[in-house]
């Protein structure tokens, strides 16, 4: 409870927080909101050439290169969007930052097991995975969460096992092991709040690279598959336009962004509220 | 065989006096760009658009095409003659063509190029096109040491027998898989001769780095008088077709391989100085979404009738930017055979629906149609899909990678429908057999084979046999008539939607000219490499 | 020391026989059929099938992988399947241009990224701050291809102050490195300013500070230092990266690197060339995250190698 009053302190975190909550509901209400649906074509959607259309009364964000509503797209893409950008980015989070916590506070033989595997998830050609399974199995949402999720968490689980590394051998640390103190005391306690900066790094410009890294993947089969939208594929599709039609890569890119400032935001003050070194401080 | 004839000699007359070649100095250079690699200029491997040109610029075959048109004419050869059951073929060789390292060619390595091309062990693409040759099975299944068809009577005379009358044997030795190579060479280098090529052709390869840059210098020694036209050309590798634009513009380089990248294409277009450098060709292409025959409820011929009225191609060409044009049959426009007054299924969408409620389906229905992932294919897939949602038929989008999409329209029942677009049949040579055989015939239905429809009509394919049996030169319209009816009659079963025929945009540098139809040969994409010239040399 | 690196190469020669062996499997089941992508069109059955015993896959999948194994071994990654070439030769030609830009890049990211961190570190919670927070979350969010094209556009064709790509000299070089420096800078700039933020707390800083040192000195001297091993282990995750992750830039910039082969060969399905870059790849992998863990006792002493 501490916590939310503490947010409620914080106008940057709040207005981090309504615009995360804003997306989610976009996504949730998206048939509702949406002016059109995500996959018509409008046949004076397109120029004559055919061209996409600007920004106008009647397509606020303009039209895509097959003459659709792009507004109505990004609201319907923040479905999958959000579940990329936070529900996977959130899995290989917790498997990276558990997996590099332990390691780098055991160290030993558990430690090098768990760092050796992580190598080897880093070294994995998870692309070729996903070609496989796509060209085996069809497209799937969850599969593109599974493999976002397992690309992911071995980078993160480096950086924590480094930070952990030093963090294990500080006094303070010394002092608690001297004194007894069970290991999940010292790692929740103690290792957990100074690890905190890092992770938020991670679970805030991850969520731009997994939403962008969703693209790559629905283009080789394993995504969401045409004429569904995603952040990711709007922009994908776009970019080579980027000059004679921005509004193809303005509008999906900022949404990206700004989730991820969003989620900074909140990440940023909840860091604050519960680092043991600040609390009480402002 | 008076048509060909008369053809022949004025080609020969060209040769020795060309017209054109009189005024135009040799020399200068050309940069080239493209963003892939060219793989291979080994004539019997290479088999994609890129360096099927560079190859005929390198290596030479006994037949040509004229410049800028698809008329055949000998080229190593000097002459030929045709037995009267059109069984043996008689070529004389040019005296004195010599291969870029010196030694003189001979009838001998003729027969060696062919025998490697069919020899299994090549793993040659183009060895099926060759199975009229006598002796062609005996050779492949390794019960013949030597490929009977093909003789060396005497240093300059090759003598070409069949097992069967093939009225596109001449364009089959048109074709690069029959270029001639020297055997000393190939065996010295291996696997490594596709990367440093020895031909007698117009230029040679003189450097090749791989992923960056490839180097083509003139044969001094070339057998054509006045050819090349330049010094030299760079290929580079690489880059983006949007920044070999940029850099054209800038007038760093005289022709993107890749053409005009869609992003760029309007404003190109909507610029004159651009718009006068672009020039526009009709290919041998086709763009057409396959029905699976064997694949409920595309076994229904009223089903796919259904689906081909149901396609707005005007609206999916406009997508494109309008650098196609509607088809309406399997052949495209430029091909002998093409039927003018045909008109195939016109876009109809309460007439779709009629077809499918006749076969049953008023609810419609819901299948897969399979697209390769590379622009702008999944999005004219996704036009489809628009239009067949608009009769009832829920169509899910496949977008694969071409490898399985090819896997999957290689199996009895794997892909119920499958858009052309990235795979689709650029004719090798402009004969009408060439769109039958392999991807429609029976003999193409079959598991790993390139019939995708899956449709085997064995009346049409005795008809075909029988067309491709005429090969007295006096009947080719005759022939050409005949093999147009049967992709007109074969639509009555509507196999295919025909969507589009694509068309070639070639942009280049005003320093890079040519005589009429250099930049629009329907043989060689996106240039005749040995007919342009550099205006700065003149 | 030594043994512990002998102990980690050995772990590395295990991991790189486990990435073959699930790279090999994965490509055996792809539905794609290698031998008909070589055999061409006009290819009947027969002849299929003879392609497929050359290349050698009519065998089992374990004789397959054992045959590829042992070749392996004796440095031979095999030929291409559909350019003839060795690969072991195709990947030679690119790994110098990949290695330049992987040097020439990092060393933008590290140049962009911790000074910004460093700077933002230390003007904690002001507008600077924030807008180096928010500029870092700007240039991840934008693709690859968007700010490599732009910067061509406006540096080399506008401008002419660099060439329109290419592979070269030290010209080629400045851009593709400035534009994975913006890209990839922006991490930096993040793991740094919170790293130092962290080492800005503890105790012997404050001591430092009521000691009344300059506050800049304290950063260069005292900080940085103790707040570079997040940073180190983002080099040897950025090295992984490098050698597939940057295709666009590469394209954008007719740099010869490695990506590009990779994604040719994806696309076509070339056996060799994919087991080749991906061994090549995981190799660079696991020595950058084995380089990272080396020097880690050297930057931070308390930490021990075992």
């Amino acid at each position: 409870m501490n916590v939310w009053r503490g947010l409620l302190r914080r106008p940057l975190a709040m207005a981090g927080l309504v615009v995360a909550l804003a997306f989610v509901v976009i996504a949730v209400f998206a048939p509702v909101i949406a002016p059109y649906a995500p996959e018509e074509q409008f046949f004076d959607g397109l120029t004559l050439e055919g061209s996409p259309l600007p920004p106008n009364e009647r397509f606020l964000f303009g039209t895509d290169l097959l003459g659709r509503d792009l507004l109505s797209r990004m609201i319907y893409g923040a479905r999958t969007s959000l579940i990329v950008g936070l529900l996977a980015n959130g899995i290989a989070l917790l498997i990276g930052t558990s997996v590099g916590i332990t390691a780098g506070f055991l160290r030993g033989l558990p430690g090098a097991i768990l760092m050796r595997s992580t190598d080897l998830v880093m070294a994995f050609p998870a692309l070729i995975l996903a070609i496989t399974i796509a060209a085996l199995k069809g497209p799937s949402l969850w599969l593109v969460v599974l493999v976002i999720a397992l690309v992911n968490w071995g980078p993160i689980a480096r950086v924590v096992f480094s930070e952990t590394t030093s963090l294990a051998e500080r006094e303070f640390i010394a002092a608690e092991r001297a004194i007894g103190a069970d290991t999940s005391r010292i790692l929740f306690k103690h290792i957990l709040p100074h690890l905190l900066p890092i992770i938020i790094v991670w679970g805030t410009l991850g969520i731009s690279t997994t939403v962008l890294f969703e693209a790559l993947l629905s283009y080789l089969g394993v995504g969401v598959q045409p004429p569904e939208p995603s952040w990711g594929n709007i922009v994908y599709d776009g970019q080579s336009y980027f000059q004679s039609a921005p509004w193809l890569v303005f509008f999906p890119g900022f949404a990206v962004a700004l989730l991820a400032l969003a989620v900074n935001l909140v990440g940023d003050a909840l860091r604050d509220l519960l680092d043991p070194t600040l609390r009480g401080r402002h | 065989m008076k048509r060909l004839l008369a053809s022949v000699s004025l080609a020969a007359m060209l040769v020795a006096a060309p017209a054109f070649a009189a005024d135009i100095k040799q020399g200068g250079e050309m940069t080239v760009t493209f963003k892939d690699d060219l793989i291979t200029l080994d004539p019997a491997i290479g088999y994609d658009w890129k360096n099927w040109s560079v190859i005929k610029s390198v290596f030479d075959g006994l037949m040509d095409y004229k410049p800028g048109t698809t008329e055949l004419v000998p080229d190593l050869a000097e002459s030929f003659e045709v037995s009267a059951d059109g069984l043996t073929y008689t070529f004389k060789l040019r005296p004195g063509i010599k291969f870029h390292n010196g030694r003189a060619m001979t009838a001998a390595d003729v027969k060696y190029s062919l025998e490697r091309t069919c020899n299994p062990a090549t793993q040659s693409p183009g060895a099926g096109y060759y199975g009229a040759l006598k002796g062609f099975d005996e050779f492949q299944a390794g019960s013949a040491t030597e490929l009977a068809g093909v003789v060396a009577v005497d240093d300059s005379t090759v003598k070409i027998e069949l097992s069967r009358p093939d009225s596109t044997l001449l364009h089959l030795l048109a074709l690069n898989f029959s270029f001639v190579v020297p055997k000393e060479v190939v065996e010295a280098e291996g696997p490594d001769f596709g990367h440093k090529p020895v031909g007698t052709g117009a230029y040679k390869v003189t450097e090749w780095t791989s992923g960056q840059s490839i180097t083509l210098e003139r044969n001094t020694d070339y057998f054509k008088a006045g050819l090349p036209k330049l010094d030299k050309i760079n290929f580079q590798i690489g880059q983006e077709p949007v920044v070999n634009l940029l850099r054209l513009q800038k007038g760093e380089i005289d022709i993107p391989g890749d053409g005009i990248p869609p992003a760029k294409f309007v404003e190109v277009m909507n610029d004159p100085t651009w718009k006068d450098l672009t020039i526009v060709t009709e290919q041998l292409h086709t763009g057409y979404v396959t029905m699976n025959v064997n694949v409920k409820p595309f076994d229904n011929v009223a089903v796919r009738q259904a689906v081909n009225m149901a396609l707005n191609k005007e609206r999916i060409v406009q997508i494109i930017n309008n650098r196609a044009v509607p088809a309406n049959q399997p052949l495209p426009p430029a091909m002998p055979g093409y039927d003018t007054s045909f008109k195939g299924y016109a876009y109809d969408v309460e007439g779709a629906k009629a077809k499918l409620k006749e076969a049953g389906l008023e609810g419609g229905f819901e299948t897969d149609l399979y697209v390769a992932n590379t622009d702008p294919q999944p999005r004219i897939a996704q036009a489809i899909q628009q239009d067949l949602a608009a009769i009832g038929i829920k169509a899910n989008l496949k977008n694969l990678d071409q490898g399985n999409v090819i896997a999957a329209g290689g199996q009895k029942e794997g892909a119920p429908m499958i858009w052309s677009g990235g795979m689709a049949w650029i004719a090798d040579f402009p004969d009408p057999s060439n769109f039958y055989t392999v991807i429609l015939g029976c003999g193409g239905a079959v598991e790993g084979g390139w019939n995708w429809a899956w449709y085997c009509n064995p009346e049409l394919d005795k008809r075909a046999e029988e067309a491709n049996a005429m090969t007295d030169p006096a009947k080719s319209a005759e022939r050409a008539a005949a093999w147009g009816k049967i992709f007109t009659d074969l639509m009555a079963d509507a196999p295919w939607a025909p969507v589009f025929n694509e068309k070639a945009y070639v942009i280049h540098s005003a320093r890079i000219q040519g005589p009429q139809g250099v930049f629009a040969d329907p043989i060689h994409i996106p240039v005749n490499y040995d007919e342009v010239y550099a205006t700065d040399a003149q | 020391m030594p043994a512990y690196l002998a102990r980690r190469l050995v772990q590395s020669a295990l991991i790189l026989l486990g990435v073959s062996i699930i790279t090999f499997l994965l490509l055996h089941f792809l539905p794609a059929d290698p031998a008909r992508m070589v055999a061409g069109r006009t290819a009947s059955a027969a002849q299929v099938e003879q392609v497929r015993q050359q290349l050698g896959l009519d065998q089992p999948i374990w004789t397959q992988y054992g045959r590829y194994l042992w070749k392996l071994v004796q440095g031979d990654l095999g030929r291409s399947y559909l350019q003839r070439t060795q690969v072991t030769e195709l990947i030679a030609a690119r790994l110098p241009a990949t290695a330049l830009l992987m040097l020439g890049a990092i060393l933008c990211e590290l140049l962009i990224g911790v000074t910004l961190g460093a700077f933002a570190a230390a003007r904690r919670g002001t507008a600077a701050d924030q807008a180096v927070m928010v500029g870092a979350l700007v240039f991840v969010s934008t693709p690859q291809f968007v700010i490599a094209l732009t910067l061509l556009y406006v540096f080399a064709y506008w401008l002419g102050w660099f060439p329109i790509g290419g592979f070269g000299d030290f010209k080629h070089l400045v851009l593709p490195a400035v534009t994975l420096g913006l890209l990839g800078g922006g991490w930096y700039a993040r793991v740094t300013r919170s790293s130092v933020i962290e080492v800005l707390r503890q105790d012997f800083v404050r001591t430092a500070r009521a000691k009344g040192l300059d506050r800049w000195r304290i950063v260069l001297v005292h900080v940085l230092p103790n707040a570079a091993l997040p940073v180190i282990a983002m080099i040897g995750i950025d090295i992984g990266y490098f050698m597939s992750g940057i295709v666009v830039v590469e394209s954008v910039f007719g740099w010869p690197g490695i990506g590009q082969l990779t994604w040719q060969a994806i696309q076509q399905i070339d056996i060799p060339i994919i087991m080749g870059v991906t061994l090549v790849s995981a190799c660079a992998i696991v020595l950058g995250n084995l380089i990272a863990d080396l020097v880690a006792p050297f930057i931070d002493p308390r930490i021990k190698l075992r």
